[in-house]
């Protein structure tokens, strides 16, 4: 958003998306005076303090972006520990001696381990558990505490 | 109304919905397979293979397969829109993982048919 006027009953938006497109300016209007913002607005993410539940959610969102890239690892394991005996060997011996198997096998379970667990908050708070400010900084901080520890396990798995 | 056209299920109440469907089947999905793999340390083919030649064990598979892909579907869509603000390369993102979504469906069920 780049512009933002106000009059009396009408305000203005003004959006500009990306280069080379055209710019997409909204009125909105109202009986009543329509108030424009006049503090700073500051939307800049990289500029702004991210208290422990804000981290929790972004890092839930970077684990599934990593679980979805991760997958190709997975079908590809399935695939081949299932098509023949020789087959699973190979995984098996992969997973047991190549230090490569073994990091993505641990990345894959440590990212499966935080999104299962921030995930189960997330269910949590969709039925009303902990669903407020004092709550949220509470589960933040138990999703830390437990998705550390399974990460570690996960690692005393895999090596 | 804005209606969205790329997003699973063209509402974000349905989306919001089968976002937490999928999330509990793969959730014990996930919980099935890592206490099956733990309970098996010795695991070999013949058991392995036989597991998922069962119709229970290949109808909660491709539950979960399913579940992946709308689950990603509906996941990405969101990260995309929050943060891709050019609507271009948002659609390009967008197409590329639905298609490779679909590739994953397809290869997946041959796997667990073919085998």
């Amino acid at each position: 958003m780049q512009n933002l006027k106000s009059s009396k009953s009408t305000l203005t938006l003004t959006f500009a998306p990306c280069d080379g497109q055209v710019e997409r300016v909204i009125t909105v209007t109202s009986k009543k005076p329509i108030k424009a913002a006049k503090r700073p607005v500051n939307l800049d993410l990289g500029t702004i303090k991210q208290p422990l539940p804000a981290l929790v959610s972004i890092t839930h969102r970077v684990t599934g972006v990593m679980l979805f890239i991760g997958l190709i690892f997975a079908l590809w394991a399935f695939d081949v520990s299932l098509s023949s005996q020789q087959g699973f060997d190979s995984v098996r011996h992969a997973l047991e001696h190549n230090f490569f198997a073994k990091l993505v096998a641990w990345g894959l379970l440590s990212a499966l381990a935080w999104h299962f667990v921030a995930g189960i908050r997330h269910l949590a708070m969709d039925l009303h558990y902990a669903d407020d400010r004092e709550g949220g900084m509470r589960t933040s901080k138990i999703v830390v505490v437990v998705s550390a520890v399974l990460i570690v396990l996960a690692g005393v798995w895999v090596w | 109304m804005v209606t969205m056209i790329t997003n699973l299920g063209r509402s974000g109440l349905s989306d919001w919905l089968v976002q937490r469907i999928s999330a509990v089947v793969l959730a014990l999905y996930t919980l099935f397979l890592v206490a099956y793999v733990l309970f098996h340390p010795g695991l070999d083919y013949l058991t392995w293979s036989a597991l998922f030649e069962s119709t229970a064990m290949r109808i909660f598979t491709l539950a979960a397969l399913l579940s992946i892909a709308a689950h990603a579907w509906i996941g990405l869509w969101t990260i995309f829109t929050d943060y891709v603000k050019c609507t271009r390369l948002r659609l390009v993102l967008q197409v590329v993982v639905v298609l490779a979504l679909f590739t994953f469906v397809i290869w997946s069920v041959q796997v667990l048919w073919g085998a």
